[in-house]
């Protein structure tokens, strides 16, 4: 019973992290994808390289933009 | 025999410049260790240096005040004073307030509230007496008194940096274009000259549209010239530890324009895209144009979470890796501090030339997907 209390009135910080780390988890799956895909098309016609590089590299800040958004919401949790 | 003394200089001289690092980690690590009054407290260390601040904190104790502007709407009166003057209890202002500073939170009051003041308000003082360790919410309603906070705050003083940074960059470089109009770029021109023709060409007219390209370009270069120079001074250290974009009121600000400016500039075509969609049976529009509608509201505000979440994490990894060193080096004494030392610097480094990279790409996507958003409005029907 007490153990529960005690669970209980630290689980808000204990989710929050956990949220922050599945939003990694996220991030990670998806610029690995653009990652990988922009690699591909690169090794296919290597004279595009300059073009699909500007291209990963601002498809990969839109993506980690929305892992930061959990990360924001995460930290919202614990300090406010 | 040669290569066996140029191997052993070699030898030396890594040994010399780790023996070096050692050193000032060593040294570091050990002051910081004792510095704290009750140990090392890496969230507070962390919160402390992303959070605005009524002055700017260099080292230690030294500290470079603020103005603090407090406006009071019930008698209107503002109350300018040194943020100085809060570091010791509590301010009467000239209005005839007293001014607290809790947790970097401006309060106000009509007594004054730490109680060591000859106050015929007893009944006040007892509660800011009793609740003065922690939140003095009690003390606040006893007695306290609305204010609007106006300060130029950290970062306000940054961006006020930032601005006359950038107009005095370009408007000297605007004069060197006129001065020397047809010759070749000299100086500071050199510098700007290509970042500016990379936000022109790469990413104002693709977006806009040759044609329209200049109406909006004002914008898109102050935006991001702005935005590049206030992240890139949150990067520099020792001088207080600016977080201009990183703070959610600039942001917004800058996300507000460019709705504005993207409400005001839609076109018959752009609204009718919106609040009817061609090509669309009668029953998805239904679902389709609210989520259109709140999409125009959702872009900007996007705009905004992204850019200042980047920033700040970048702020936080950095700190968290500094925090590293001085929570094992309490662990675990100093040894442990010193090597963790070396080895967070070097991480620290290296995310540093990450957020080199996103300080840069954080303003070239804030500028690219305002300028999307502007030709999207301003785009001409040709289907």
């Amino acid at each position: 019973m007490e153990l529960a209390m005690i669970l209980l009135e630290s689980m808000n910080q204990g989710l929050a992290g956990l949220g922050a780390g599945v939003a990694a988890i996220g991030a990670g799956i998806g610029v690995g994808r653009i990652g990988g895909s922009a690699l591909e098309a690169m090794a296919r016609q290597p004279e595009m390289s300059g073009d699909l590089r500007a291209n990963m590299i601002v498809a990969a800040a839109l993506v980690e933009g929305v892992a930061l958004f959990a990360v924001i919401v995460c930290l919202l949790v614990v300090f406010a | 025999m040669i290569s066996l003394l140029s191997r052993f200089k070699r030898c030396m001289s890594k040994g010399l410049t780790l023996g070096l690092v050692f050193g000032a980690i060593g040294t570091v690590s050990a002051s910081g260790a004792d510095h704290g009054e009750a140990g090392f407290n890496p969230s507070e260390f962390i919160i402390h240096h992303i959070q605005d601040a009524h002055e700017i904190h260099l080292i230690g104790d030294v500290h470079i005040p603020l103005p603090v502007i407090a406006y009071a709407p019930e008698s209107g009166q503002f109350d300018i004073f040194l943020s100085s003057a809060l570091h010791h209890g509590a301010h009467l202002g000239s209005s005839g307030l007293w001014y607290t500073m809790d947790h970097g939170k401006l309060a106000a009051h009509d007594h004054d509230p730490t109680g060591h003041d000859h106050s015929a308000h007893d009944h006040g003082d007892d509660h800011a007496e009793e609740d003065h360790a922690g939140h003095d919410h009690e003390a606040h309603h006893a007695g306290g008194v609305e204010i609007v906070d106006l300060s130029i705050t950290k970062s306000i003083f940054g961006m006020l940096l930032m601005m006359g940074l950038v107009l005095v960059l370009f408007a000297s470089a605007g004069r060197g274009y006129a001065k020397r109009k047809g010759q070749a770029p000299k100086g500071l021109q050199n510098a700007l000259e290509p970042m500016v023709l990379f936000i022109r060409d790469e990413v104002a007219i693709p977006s806009i549209g040759r044609k329209k390209a200049d109406r909006y370009l004002p914008f898109l270069l102050t935006v991001f010239f702005f935005i590049f120079f206030s992240n890139l001074l949150g990067l520099i250290p020792f001088i207080g530890g600016f977080n201009i974009t990183g703070t959610l009121g600039i942001t917004a600000v800058l996300a507000t324009l460019v709705f504005v400016i993207t409400t005001v500039s839609g076109n018959k075509h752009y609204w009718s895209h919106i609040l009817w969609p061609a090509g669309v049976p009668l029953p998805i529009k239904f679902i389709l144009v609210p989520i259109e509608i709140a999409s125009i509201f959702i872009k900007p505000f996007v705009l905004m979470v992204r850019l200042t979440a980047n920033i700040t994490a970048g702020h936080i990894i950095i700190l968290a890796f500094t925090s590293l060193i001085f929570i094992l080096g309490e662990q675990f004494g100093g040894g442990v501090g010193i090597g963790t030392g070396v080895f967070s610097t070097l991480f620290m480094i290296f995310m540093y030339m990450i957020e080199f990279l996103v300080a840069f790409l954080q303003a070239y996507v804030f500028t690219l997907l305002a300028a999307l958003y502007f030709g999207e409005a301003t785009h001409e029907a040709h289907h």
